[in-house]
């Protein structure tokens, strides 16, 4: 039930997302268009509206599956390194394969995501007793330390300009030919979904996984593998979402339970929800222009994060 | 108590030669044979490091003694991101209208370092009230509410006509590189006042620094006195933002080296061995940055590299600590 009035919101939000533009396109003549606006339907409306939807429920799907793996609900690829481990990746692609493809940048990409959300496991995983708000400051902190390498080096290569444009999370220039790696992501979420079971196993804790069989190693492994491969997409293409995914899961498991298999989907409708409003919101705000989506998320976000840990630190 | 004294004055003495030895390096280095214009140029970069040293270290050791602990600066807190986010504010929303009054640098640097000490007064109080059990929840949402704040700046910022958002962007981020002269004068004024003021108030301090009871048995009106200082704190932090911008862990890194470095909690000997300690690790970064390695980073960079590392090892460390 719930399901369905939420995707019935999404299919609402997901169409007015295609009408709201510079081009006017009117939804009663959607079977009269003349070419322009065939054109503009085509190649950029559909494609940010489908990259809306996909970014928005693979980020808040990666903060989910993060959460489960540290056991701790603050976690989400910007808490935990992976964003700015993915960023130094891109930077490493761009200094020693110049001409490469979005596709080398992601793997890049991926790697040093993965090697630096390992790193930030590691790190935590040396503290004595875990205190549920200091896993993600150590986070955000191992973040900007490797958030300042990045922009040394950017500076140091002149690519300031360059990077900058990886920061900041942006729907303005999606338009075919060049989002289609974002499909690579779907394959992932789906993987998420058949694992999802073992994921909420491994969120009771390691003794108590590995008690019922679990080889837990494997299935962090693997959950940080999907985390990474999709945090590194999503940044190839868009660019960095702030705190998306640390804000959905958590309001999904607020209401729903923390059995993956049935919030998955949940969490997933609801961060494209989340981040379709967001950008309708920068895309009206100045009209006929408009703002970087990632800043509308750094406001909303930010304020939503600190609610929910003046809430938790209460329990 | 006497060989104290000694082994004090002669930490501190270490740390004077220090700082004149790397200024005269500083300003000296290769200078090819421009003298005057070299020293006109590296003149004023320096009177910036010992203002924003000394600025930051008085800000952050009284802010550590105000809170009782070793983690928390203003900046961590997130201020630098609102003292930007109160200038960005009031260029968005009076721009236009007192386009005459707030063209005038001077003007618009009194009114928002006044916004400054009002706002960052409140949201201090705020934040410490909520924050009094969990430490890491206070630096979490201090850290949060910087991201915040800078967001909406940006956010501000973007929907600037880009005319404005030029002459904005001309104040906001002033850098070592390039100090802006017009605001030395009355900068470096405020700031000496506002030094004097802590310094006369460093006995009080270190009673305060004894605990909020005992200071309050041994006469010290605690709550008036945290007021005085918390607005102190606010203003320097605003200083010296206005001055070079924002650098997050600079405070940290000097208030935690002063304290292992001077092993006293007498806050004039703090006060001035933080400040020298300040001005030496800008003018030695700024020399190594420039001269040596011939970078073109801002040490702003290097400061939060290194400050970021020391953070967590010291989270780690303590944590550890904590728990035998």
């Amino acid at each position: 039930m719930k399901k369905w009035t939420l995707m019935l919101i999404l299919l609402v939000l997901a169409i007015s997302s295609l009408f709201i533009g510079v081009q006017s396109i009117e939804i009663r003549n959607i079977f009269q268009l003349d070419e322009t606006q065939k054109l503009v339907l085509w190649s950029t409306r559909i494609p940010r509206t489908i990259c809306l939807i996909i970014a928005g429920a693979t980020s808040s799907v990666c903060g989910l599956i993060m959460q489960h793996l540290t056991q701790n609900k603050f976690v989400s690829p910007t808490t935990a390194g992976t964003m700015d481990s993915a960023r130094l990746g891109i930077l490493v692609a761009m200094v020693f394969f110049p001409n490469n493809s979005m596709l080398v940048r992601s793997g890049v990409a991926f790697l040093f995501a993965f090697l630096g959300t390992m790193l930030f496991i590691q790190l935590i995983q040396r503290l004595p007793q875990k205190n549920q708000v200091m896993v993600p400051l150590i986070g955000l902190m191992f973040g900007n330390i490797i958030g300042s390498v990045v922009t040394f080096f950017a500076y140091q290569l002149q690519l300031v300009q360059n990077m900058s444009s990886w920061l900041q999370g942006n729907f303005a220039t999606i338009s075919r030919g060049g989002y289609e790696l974002i499909y690579l992501t779907v394959p992932l979420l789906i993987l998420a979904y058949f694992y999802a079971y073992h994921f909420t196993i491994a969120g009771m804790g390691r003794d108590m996984a590995t008690g019922i069989g679990l080889n837990y190693q494997w299935i962090q492994l693997f959950g940080l593998g999907i985390v990474s491969l999709a945090s590194s997409v999503i940044l190839v293409t868009i660019g960095g979402l702030p705190f998306l995914g640390v804000i959905i899961p958590n309001i999904i498991s607020l209401y729903y339970g923390d059995q993956m298999k049935q919030t998955l989907w949940l969490t997933a409708g609801a961060g494209s929800c989340f981040l379709i409003v967001c950008d309708i919101i920068s895309r009206l705000v100045v009209q006929p222009y408009e703002v970087p989506v990632s800043l509308v998320v750094g406001v909303i976000g930010s304020i939503i994060f600190i609610a929910l840990l003046l809430k938790g630190a209460k329990k | 108590m006497n060989r104290l004294k000694t082994s004090l004055a002669f930490k501190l003495l270490v740390l004077v030669i220090a700082v004149i030895f790397f200024t005269w390096l500083f300003l000296t280095y290769q200078t090819y044979g421009n003298w005057e214009f070299a020293l006109k140029l590296r003149g004023k970069k320096w009177l910036a490091f010992v203002l924003v040293g000394i600025a930051t270290s008085f800000a952050t050791i009284t802010f550590q003694t105000i809170t009782h602990n070793h983690f928390l600066t203003p900046s961590i807190l997130g201020f630098d991101s609102l003292y930007i986010l109160i200038q960005t504010v009031l260029f968005f929303f009076m721009g236009h209208q007192l386009g005459g009054l707030l063209s005038n640098k001077l003007a618009l640097f009194s009114v928002n370092v006044l916004l400054m000490v009002a706002l960052s007064t409140g949201l201090f109080f705020f934040l410490l009230e909520k924050g009094r059990q969990n430490l890491y929840l206070l630096l979490m949402v201090g850290m949060i509410l910087g991201t915040f704040f800078s967001s909406f700046s940006t956010f501000l910022q973007v929907l600037l006509d880009p005319n404005e958002y030029d002459k904005l962007q001309g104040k906001l981020f002033a850098s070592f590189g390039n100090v802006d002269v017009s605001l030395l004068k009355i900068t470096s004024i405020l700031i000496v006042l506002v030094v004097l003021f802590l310094l006369r108030k460093a006995p009080e301090l270190d009673v305060l620094h004894l605990g909020k009871e005992k200071a309050l048995n041994l006469g010290v009106d605690v709550s008036r006195l945290q007021l005085q200082l918390l607005m102190a704190v606010s203003l320097l932090i605003a200083l010296s933002t206005a001055l070079v911008g924002p650098v997050t862990f600079l405070g940290f890194i000097v208030a935690n080296l002063t304290y292992q470095y001077m092993g006293t909690f007498r806050h004039t000997s703090l006060f001035v061995a933080g400040s020298l300690l300040g001005i030496l690790l800008l003018v030695v970064g700024q020399f190594f940055v420039e001269q040596v390695f011939h970078w073109n980073t801002t040490m702003s960079v290097v400061i939060e590299f290194i400050g970021g590392v020391y953070f967590v090892g010291k989270i780690l460390h303590e944590r550890k600590a904590e728990l035998g």
